[in-house]
Protein backbone atom coordinates (compact mmCIF):
# COMPACT_ATOMS: atom_id res chain seq x y z
CA UNK A 1 0.00 0.00 0.00
CA UNK A 2 2.74 2.45 0.98
CA UNK A 3 4.73 1.45 -2.10
CA UNK A 4 1.84 2.34 -4.36
CA UNK A 5 0.92 5.50 -2.52
CA UNK A 6 4.46 6.80 -2.53
CA UNK A 7 4.99 6.15 -6.24
CA UNK A 8 1.55 7.61 -6.93
CA UNK A 9 2.49 10.90 -5.24
CA UNK A 10 5.74 11.15 -7.17
CA UNK A 11 4.53 10.04 -10.60
CA UNK A 12 1.25 11.97 -10.60
CA UNK A 13 3.02 15.02 -9.20
CA UNK A 14 5.72 15.10 -11.86
CA UNK A 15 3.39 14.23 -14.74
CA UNK A 16 0.91 16.89 -13.71
CA UNK A 17 3.62 19.48 -13.19
CA UNK A 18 4.83 18.86 -16.74
CA UNK A 19 1.30 19.46 -18.06
CA UNK A 20 0.41 22.48 -15.94
CA UNK A 21 3.82 24.10 -16.26
CA UNK A 22 4.75 23.81 -12.60
CA UNK A 23 7.81 21.72 -13.35
CA UNK A 24 10.19 24.43 -12.16
CA UNK A 25 8.52 24.61 -8.75
CA UNK A 26 8.58 20.82 -8.50
CA UNK A 27 12.22 20.66 -9.48
CA UNK A 28 13.26 23.04 -6.73
CA UNK A 29 10.90 21.44 -4.22
CA UNK A 30 12.58 18.04 -4.67
CA UNK A 31 15.88 19.39 -3.42
CA UNK A 32 14.43 21.71 -0.80
CA UNK A 33 12.15 19.09 0.76
CA UNK A 34 15.04 16.65 1.11
CA UNK A 35 16.92 19.42 2.89
CA UNK A 36 13.89 20.31 5.01
CA UNK A 37 13.53 16.65 6.02
CA UNK A 38 17.01 16.62 7.53
CA UNK A 39 16.39 19.94 9.29
CA UNK A 40 13.19 18.52 10.73
CA UNK A 41 15.05 15.36 11.82
CA UNK A 42 17.72 17.40 13.57
CA UNK A 43 15.10 19.46 15.37
CA UNK A 44 13.29 16.24 16.23
CA UNK A 45 16.34 14.28 17.35
CA UNK A 46 16.96 16.25 20.51
CA UNK A 47 13.37 16.29 21.71
CA UNK A 48 12.64 12.68 20.82
CA UNK A 49 15.81 11.46 22.54
CA UNK A 50 15.01 13.52 25.62
CA UNK A 51 11.51 12.04 25.87
CA UNK A 52 12.83 8.56 25.20
CA UNK A 53 15.25 9.07 28.09
CA UNK A 54 12.39 9.96 30.42
CA UNK A 55 10.37 7.08 29.03
CA UNK A 56 13.18 4.71 30.05
CA UNK A 57 13.24 6.22 33.54
CA UNK A 58 9.47 5.78 33.85
CA UNK A 59 9.88 2.26 32.55
CA UNK A 60 12.72 1.40 34.90
CA UNK A 61 10.90 2.68 37.96
CA UNK A 62 7.77 0.76 37.04
CA UNK A 63 5.73 3.91 36.47
CA UNK A 64 4.50 2.78 33.04
CA UNK A 65 3.44 -0.56 34.58
CA UNK A 66 1.42 1.30 37.23
CA UNK A 67 -0.27 3.42 34.56
CA UNK A 68 -0.99 0.37 32.45
CA UNK A 69 -2.56 -1.38 35.44
CA UNK A 70 -4.81 1.62 36.05
CA UNK A 71 -5.84 1.70 32.41
CA UNK A 72 -6.31 -2.06 32.20
CA UNK A 73 -10.10 -2.05 31.60
CA UNK A 74 -9.66 0.35 28.70
CA UNK A 75 -6.71 -1.59 27.35
CA UNK A 76 -8.42 -4.97 27.44
CA UNK A 77 -11.47 -3.43 25.79
CA UNK A 78 -9.44 -1.95 22.92
CA UNK A 79 -7.00 -4.84 22.57
CA UNK A 80 -8.82 -8.00 23.67
CA UNK A 81 -6.13 -10.30 22.25
CA UNK A 82 -3.22 -8.51 23.89
CA UNK A 83 -1.87 -10.78 26.65
CA UNK A 84 -2.21 -9.34 30.14
CA UNK A 85 0.92 -7.63 31.48
CA UNK A 86 2.56 -7.65 28.05
CA UNK A 87 5.02 -4.77 27.81
CA UNK A 88 3.35 -3.50 24.62
CA UNK A 89 0.39 -2.49 26.80
CA UNK A 90 2.64 -0.29 28.97
CA UNK A 91 3.91 1.64 25.97
CA UNK A 92 0.45 1.94 24.46
CA UNK A 93 -0.78 3.53 27.70
CA UNK A 94 2.24 5.85 27.86
CA UNK A 95 1.52 6.88 24.27
CA UNK A 96 -2.16 7.58 24.98
CA UNK A 97 -1.23 9.71 27.96
CA UNK A 98 1.38 11.63 25.95
CA UNK A 99 -1.25 12.25 23.27
CA UNK A 100 -3.91 13.41 25.72
CA UNK A 101 -1.54 15.75 27.54
CA UNK A 102 -0.37 17.12 24.20
CA UNK A 103 3.30 16.26 24.75
CA UNK A 104 3.94 16.47 21.01
CA UNK A 105 7.11 14.63 20.14
CA UNK A 106 6.85 12.49 23.26
CA UNK A 107 4.19 10.58 21.33
CA UNK A 108 6.66 9.40 18.69
CA UNK A 109 9.08 7.43 20.91
CA UNK A 110 6.27 5.86 22.96
CA UNK A 111 4.39 5.00 19.78
CA UNK A 112 7.42 3.48 18.10
CA UNK A 113 8.25 1.48 21.24
CA UNK A 114 4.68 0.18 21.30
CA UNK A 115 4.88 -0.82 17.64
CA UNK A 116 8.16 -2.66 18.25
CA UNK A 117 6.64 -4.61 21.13
CA UNK A 118 3.55 -5.40 19.06
CA UNK A 119 5.86 -6.84 16.43
CA UNK A 120 7.60 -8.93 19.09
CA UNK A 121 4.16 -10.12 20.16
CA UNK A 122 3.53 -11.36 16.62
CA UNK A 123 6.83 -13.21 16.76
CA UNK A 124 5.85 -14.82 20.05
CA UNK A 125 2.53 -15.80 18.50
CA UNK A 126 4.36 -17.33 15.59
CA UNK A 127 6.57 -19.36 17.90
CA UNK A 128 3.39 -20.90 19.26
CA UNK A 129 3.57 -19.55 22.77
CA UNK A 130 0.32 -19.79 24.62
CA UNK A 131 -1.11 -16.46 23.59
CA UNK A 132 -4.61 -15.77 22.26
CA UNK A 133 -4.14 -15.94 18.53
CA UNK A 134 -5.43 -13.52 15.97
CA UNK A 135 -7.04 -15.51 13.18
CA UNK A 136 -4.58 -14.49 10.54
CA UNK A 137 -0.97 -15.57 11.05
CA UNK A 138 0.66 -13.43 8.41
CA UNK A 139 3.79 -12.29 10.20
CA UNK A 140 6.37 -10.83 9.37
CA UNK A 141 5.43 -8.05 6.95
CA UNK A 142 1.72 -7.74 7.68
CA UNK A 143 0.16 -5.47 10.26
CA UNK A 144 -1.61 -7.23 13.11
CA UNK A 145 -5.03 -6.20 14.40
CA UNK A 146 -3.39 -4.59 17.42
CA UNK A 147 -1.05 -2.52 15.24
CA UNK A 148 -3.93 -1.31 13.07
CA UNK A 149 -6.09 -0.43 16.07
CA UNK A 150 -3.23 1.38 17.76
CA UNK A 151 -2.47 3.42 14.65
CA UNK A 152 -6.07 4.40 13.96
CA UNK A 153 -6.53 5.48 17.58
CA UNK A 154 -3.34 7.51 17.29
CA UNK A 155 -4.62 9.23 14.17
CA UNK A 156 -7.88 10.21 15.88
CA UNK A 157 -5.60 12.12 18.30
CA UNK A 158 -7.48 12.65 21.53
CA UNK A 159 -6.00 15.80 23.08
CA UNK A 160 -7.06 17.95 26.01
CA UNK A 161 -5.60 21.35 25.11
CA UNK A 162 -4.60 22.00 21.48
CA UNK A 163 -1.85 24.45 22.41
CA UNK A 164 -0.42 25.04 18.90
CA UNK A 165 -3.80 25.90 17.50
CA UNK A 166 -4.59 28.31 20.32
CA UNK A 167 -1.30 30.05 19.62
CA UNK A 168 -2.08 30.31 15.90
CA UNK A 169 -5.53 31.70 16.61
CA UNK A 170 -4.09 34.30 18.98
CA UNK A 171 -1.47 35.20 16.38
CA UNK A 172 -4.18 35.86 13.78
CA UNK A 173 -6.12 38.15 16.06
CA UNK A 174 -8.83 35.93 17.44
CA UNK A 175 -10.83 37.72 20.18
CA UNK A 176 -11.00 34.43 22.08
CA UNK A 177 -8.30 31.97 21.00
CA UNK A 178 -9.32 29.47 23.71
CA UNK A 179 -12.86 29.20 22.31
CA UNK A 180 -11.70 26.19 20.33
CA UNK A 181 -10.98 24.03 23.38
CA UNK A 182 -14.50 22.82 24.22
CA UNK A 183 -15.76 22.25 20.67
CA UNK A 184 -12.39 20.70 19.82
CA UNK A 185 -12.70 18.34 22.75
CA UNK A 186 -16.24 17.37 21.75
CA UNK A 187 -15.20 16.71 18.15
CA UNK A 188 -12.04 14.80 19.00
CA UNK A 189 -13.98 12.64 21.48
CA UNK A 190 -16.60 11.88 18.84
CA UNK A 191 -13.92 11.04 16.25
CA UNK A 192 -12.20 8.77 18.75
CA UNK A 193 -15.49 6.97 19.40
CA UNK A 194 -15.96 6.53 15.65
CA UNK A 195 -12.35 5.30 15.41
CA UNK A 196 -13.00 2.68 18.11
CA UNK A 197 -16.13 1.51 16.30
CA UNK A 198 -14.23 1.22 13.01
CA UNK A 199 -11.44 -0.76 14.66
CA UNK A 200 -13.83 -3.09 16.46
CA UNK A 201 -15.70 -3.70 13.23
CA UNK A 202 -12.58 -4.31 11.14
CA UNK A 203 -10.96 -6.60 13.71
CA UNK A 204 -14.18 -8.58 13.90
CA UNK A 205 -14.20 -9.03 10.13
CA UNK A 206 -11.04 -11.09 10.15
CA UNK B 1 -8.06 31.74 30.05
CA UNK B 2 -5.00 32.48 32.13
CA UNK B 3 -5.49 29.26 34.05
CA UNK B 4 -5.50 27.19 30.88
CA UNK B 5 -2.32 28.71 29.51
CA UNK B 6 -0.79 28.21 32.97
CA UNK B 7 -1.77 24.54 32.96
CA UNK B 8 -0.41 23.99 29.47
CA UNK B 9 2.89 25.61 30.39
CA UNK B 10 3.10 23.42 33.49
CA UNK B 11 2.36 20.05 31.86
CA UNK B 12 5.79 19.21 30.46
CA UNK B 13 7.80 20.27 33.55
CA UNK B 14 5.31 18.47 35.81
CA UNK B 15 5.49 15.21 33.85
CA UNK B 16 9.30 15.30 33.90
CA UNK B 17 9.38 16.23 37.60
CA UNK B 18 7.04 13.40 38.49
CA UNK B 19 8.90 10.77 36.45
CA UNK B 20 12.27 11.76 37.94
CA UNK B 21 11.04 12.01 41.52
CA UNK B 22 9.21 8.69 41.32
CA UNK B 23 12.31 6.91 40.06
CA UNK B 24 14.60 8.63 42.56
CA UNK B 25 12.40 7.65 45.53
CA UNK B 26 12.60 4.04 44.36
CA UNK B 27 16.41 4.36 44.23
CA UNK B 28 16.71 3.67 40.53
CA UNK B 29 19.84 4.70 38.58
CA UNK B 30 17.98 7.69 37.13
CA UNK B 31 20.69 9.20 34.98
CA UNK B 32 21.88 5.85 33.63
CA UNK B 33 18.35 5.03 32.57
CA UNK B 34 18.01 8.42 30.92
CA UNK B 35 21.24 7.94 28.99
CA UNK B 36 20.19 4.52 27.80
CA UNK B 37 16.84 5.88 26.65
CA UNK B 38 18.24 8.96 25.00
CA UNK B 39 20.74 6.83 23.09
CA UNK B 40 17.96 4.55 21.93
CA UNK B 41 15.95 7.67 21.00
CA UNK B 42 18.74 8.95 18.78
CA UNK B 43 18.94 5.57 17.09
CA UNK B 44 15.17 5.64 16.58
CA UNK B 45 15.32 9.03 14.90
CA UNK B 46 18.16 7.75 12.76
CA UNK B 47 16.10 4.70 11.83
CA UNK B 48 13.03 6.66 10.78
CA UNK B 49 15.00 9.30 8.87
CA UNK B 50 15.03 7.47 5.49
CA UNK B 51 11.25 7.13 5.47
CA UNK B 52 10.80 10.74 6.56
CA UNK B 53 13.05 11.99 3.77
CA UNK B 54 11.25 9.84 1.22
CA UNK B 55 7.86 10.96 2.45
CA UNK B 56 8.67 14.66 2.50
CA UNK B 57 10.15 14.56 -0.99
CA UNK B 58 7.07 12.82 -2.40
CA UNK B 59 4.72 15.20 -0.61
CA UNK B 60 6.81 18.17 -1.78
CA UNK B 61 6.52 17.07 -5.40
CA UNK B 62 2.81 16.49 -5.05
CA UNK B 63 2.12 19.81 -3.32
CA UNK B 64 4.03 21.91 -5.82
CA UNK B 65 2.67 20.16 -8.90
CA UNK B 66 -0.74 21.79 -8.74
CA UNK B 67 -2.33 18.40 -8.11
CA UNK B 68 -3.90 19.60 -4.88
CA UNK B 69 -5.72 22.50 -6.54
CA UNK B 70 -6.99 20.14 -9.22
CA UNK B 71 -8.26 17.64 -6.68
CA UNK B 72 -9.83 20.37 -4.57
CA UNK B 73 -11.56 21.88 -7.60
CA UNK B 74 -12.79 18.44 -8.48
CA UNK B 75 -14.07 17.85 -4.94
CA UNK B 76 -15.83 21.23 -4.94
CA UNK B 77 -17.50 20.44 -8.26
CA UNK B 78 -18.67 17.07 -7.01
CA UNK B 79 -19.96 18.72 -3.88
CA UNK B 80 -21.92 21.29 -5.88
CA UNK B 81 -23.63 18.51 -7.79
CA UNK B 82 -24.99 17.08 -4.56
CA UNK B 83 -27.61 19.61 -3.48
CA UNK B 84 -27.78 18.78 0.22
CA UNK B 85 -24.01 18.69 0.83
CA UNK B 86 -23.42 22.46 0.66
CA UNK B 87 -25.13 22.77 4.00
CA UNK B 88 -22.99 20.01 5.49
CA UNK B 89 -19.42 21.14 4.82
CA UNK B 90 -18.14 24.55 3.72
CA UNK B 91 -16.16 23.97 0.52
CA UNK B 92 -13.24 26.10 1.73
CA UNK B 93 -12.53 23.41 4.33
CA UNK B 94 -12.24 20.48 1.90
CA UNK B 95 -8.69 21.24 0.74
CA UNK B 96 -7.60 21.67 4.36
CA UNK B 97 -8.89 18.26 5.33
CA UNK B 98 -7.23 16.74 2.29
CA UNK B 99 -3.89 18.45 2.82
CA UNK B 100 -3.79 17.56 6.51
CA UNK B 101 -3.58 13.87 5.60
CA UNK B 102 -0.20 14.45 3.94
CA UNK B 103 1.51 17.43 5.42
CA UNK B 104 1.19 19.27 8.72
CA UNK B 105 3.11 22.34 7.55
CA UNK B 106 1.04 22.54 4.37
CA UNK B 107 -2.17 22.35 6.39
CA UNK B 108 -0.92 25.09 8.71
CA UNK B 109 -0.13 27.38 5.78
CA UNK B 110 -3.63 26.84 4.44
CA UNK B 111 -5.10 27.43 7.90
CA UNK B 112 -3.36 30.83 8.05
CA UNK B 113 -4.83 31.69 4.63
CA UNK B 114 -8.29 30.82 5.91
CA UNK B 115 -7.73 32.89 9.06
CA UNK B 116 -6.64 35.86 6.96
CA UNK B 117 -9.48 35.60 4.46
CA UNK B 118 -12.41 34.69 6.69
CA UNK B 119 -11.26 35.56 10.22
CA UNK B 120 -10.47 33.14 13.04
CA UNK B 121 -13.94 33.07 14.56
CA UNK B 122 -16.11 33.02 11.46
CA UNK B 123 -17.95 29.78 10.75
CA UNK B 124 -15.25 28.73 8.29
CA UNK B 125 -12.35 29.81 10.49
CA UNK B 126 -13.85 28.04 13.46
CA UNK B 127 -14.49 24.85 11.51
CA UNK B 128 -10.88 24.91 10.33
CA UNK B 129 -9.65 25.36 13.92
CA UNK B 130 -11.69 22.43 15.19
CA UNK B 131 -10.71 20.24 12.26
CA UNK B 132 -7.00 20.66 12.93
CA UNK B 133 -7.57 19.81 16.62
CA UNK B 134 -8.93 16.40 15.85
CA UNK B 135 -6.87 15.05 12.97
CA UNK B 136 -3.34 13.76 12.85
CA UNK B 137 -1.15 13.73 9.73
CA UNK B 138 -2.36 10.37 8.48
CA UNK B 139 0.35 9.31 6.05
CA UNK B 140 3.20 10.61 8.18
CA UNK B 141 2.08 8.53 11.15
CA UNK B 142 1.39 5.43 9.09
CA UNK B 143 4.64 5.48 7.16
CA UNK B 144 6.84 6.30 10.16
CA UNK B 145 5.25 3.76 12.49
CA UNK B 146 5.04 0.91 10.00
CA UNK B 147 8.38 1.42 8.31
CA UNK B 148 10.12 1.45 11.70
CA UNK B 149 9.13 -2.20 12.15
CA UNK B 150 9.31 -3.22 8.47
CA UNK B 151 5.60 -3.74 7.94
CA UNK B 152 4.60 -3.62 4.29
CA UNK B 153 1.03 -4.85 4.22
CA UNK B 154 -0.94 -2.25 6.13
CA UNK B 155 -4.32 -3.99 5.62
CA UNK B 156 -7.26 -1.72 6.48
CA UNK B 157 -5.35 1.16 8.09
CA UNK B 158 -5.25 3.52 5.09
CA UNK B 159 -8.94 3.25 4.08
CA UNK B 160 -10.02 3.45 7.72
CA UNK B 161 -7.82 6.51 8.26
CA UNK B 162 -9.21 8.27 5.18
CA UNK B 163 -12.74 7.46 6.27
CA UNK B 164 -11.93 8.79 9.72
CA UNK B 165 -10.66 12.12 8.37
CA UNK B 166 -13.88 12.42 6.38
CA UNK B 167 -15.89 11.79 9.54
CA UNK B 168 -13.90 14.39 11.45
CA UNK B 169 -14.51 16.87 8.62
CA UNK B 170 -18.28 16.50 8.90
CA UNK B 171 -18.21 16.49 12.69
CA UNK B 172 -16.10 19.66 12.86
CA UNK B 173 -18.50 21.48 10.56
CA UNK B 174 -21.47 20.40 12.67
CA UNK B 175 -19.92 21.24 16.01
CA UNK B 176 -18.65 24.58 14.66
CA UNK B 177 -22.12 25.45 13.42
CA UNK B 178 -23.58 24.65 16.81
CA UNK B 179 -21.02 26.80 18.64
CA UNK B 180 -21.04 29.73 16.23
CA UNK B 181 -24.84 29.94 16.07
CA UNK B 182 -25.56 29.76 19.78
Amino acid sequence: MLDKLWSFLILIGIALAAITGNIEAVSSSILSSAKDAIELLIAMAGVVSMWNGFLYIADGSGLTKVLARKMKPLLSFLFPNLPKDHIAGDYICANFIANILGLGWACTPTGLAAMKELKNLEQERLCGKNIPQAKHGLYPDTASNEMCTFLILNISSLQLIPMNLIAYRAQYGSPNPMAVIVPGLITTTLTTVVAIIICKFMCHQQ
Amino acid sequence: MRLISYISVMIIPLVIFYITLHALLLRKPVFDLFLKGAKQGLLTVFEISPSLIGLLVAVGIFRNSGALELICNFLTTVKKLLPFSTSLIPSEILPLSFLKMFSASGANALLFDIFKTYGTDSYIGFTASILLCCTETLFYTISIYFSSIQIKKTRWVVPAGIFLSFVSLILSAWVARFFVCF
